[in-house]
């Protein structure tokens, strides 16, 4: 992690997606005290300047975007700090595009729709490893 | 050939759409083909085209009283234009996207294209469409799965 205090430490969370609705939901519902929001992109290309100007320690990523897709902006992102916890937050349903995500580096997934509930619970889970 | 029994997968992914969101359930009409190419749309339209083994669009077509009550029950305040616009692709995209849990990763979904007002630029690839309708609270709305 970026941070190198205790696990209580403040960690900065940057959202990408390319809806403004999810992008404004997931920084309404997320309900972890530890968490700030320090910016919101809505394609890869963006979310890599935002990442490099930022440095977040936790980014939930959507897939299905402009520009540069979800995957290939979580290769980009690890390349620049591989201890980023990521959570892939997506439409896309099937195992296989999970697991790809998960190989490319990220650490979570959560599937497009989701309940407040179901979203602060996988943020949990992903701090979990931190 | 799209088959009619895989019409099943959209219908659980509009209901599941409508439950998670909203927190409300929304009804499901019957099902039924149109073969004209004119399925029919309301004011907002998101349109999915879809690549890979499966070719043609999927579009979630609804008016706006019944996105704007959509975008209230999931907390948003904002009820502009362009967040009524966002909210009709995101539906289109994520009804699309959960397909693959059954269609597999090679139902290649695009991003969403949203049309709104323009009724005349709906058009589907095939003339061979299905359409789900969609009710909710007092708001009705479709589903179109137009694939070869």
């Amino acid at each position: 992690m970026n941070s190198t205090a205790g696990p209580r430490a403040s960690l900065k969370l940057m959202i990408v997606d390319d809806s403004n609705i999810i992008r404004r939901r997931i920084e309404r519902s997320q309900q972890i005290e530890r968490l700030e929001v320090v910016g919101a992109a809505s394609n890869g290309r963006a979310a890599v300047e935002m990442f490099r100007r930022t440095q977040p320690d936790v980014v939930t990523m959507d897939l299905t975007m402009p520009e540069m897709d979800g995957i290939q902006c979580v290769e980009e992102l690890i390349a620049i700090n591989s201890n980023v916890l990521i959570l892939v937050v997506s439409a896309l349903a099937d195992k296989a595009t999970a697991v790809e995500a998960i190989e490319k580096g990220a650490n979570g997934f959560l599937c497009k729709p989701f309940t407040d509930r179901q979203l602060n619970d996988a943020l949990e889970e992903l701090l979990s490893e931190a | 050939m799209f088959k009619e029994a895989e019409i099943r997968t959209f219908i659980d992914g509009t209901t599941n759409y409508f439950e998670t969101s909203a927190q409300q359930s929304a009804t499901v009409g019957s099902p039924y083909l149109v073969t004209d190419g004119k399925p029919g749309a309301y004011e907002y339209t998101g349109v999915i085209g879809i690549t890979g083994a499966r070719k043609g669009i999927v579009y979630f077509t609804a008016p706006r009283g019944m996105l704007t009550v959509l975008l209230m029950r999931m907390q948003e305040t904002d009820t502009s234009d362009e967040n009524i616009k966002d909210l009709v692709g995101e539906v289109a995209n994520t009804i699309s996207g959960n397909a693959r849990r059954d269609f597999g990763k090679n139902f290649v979904i695009s991003v969403p294209v949203v049309i709104a007002h323009d009724l005349e630029k709906i058009t589907t690839p095939h003339a061979r469409s299905f359409v789900i309708p969609i009710n909710w609270r007092t708001h009705s709305a479709k589903l179109v799965v137009c694939l070869e």
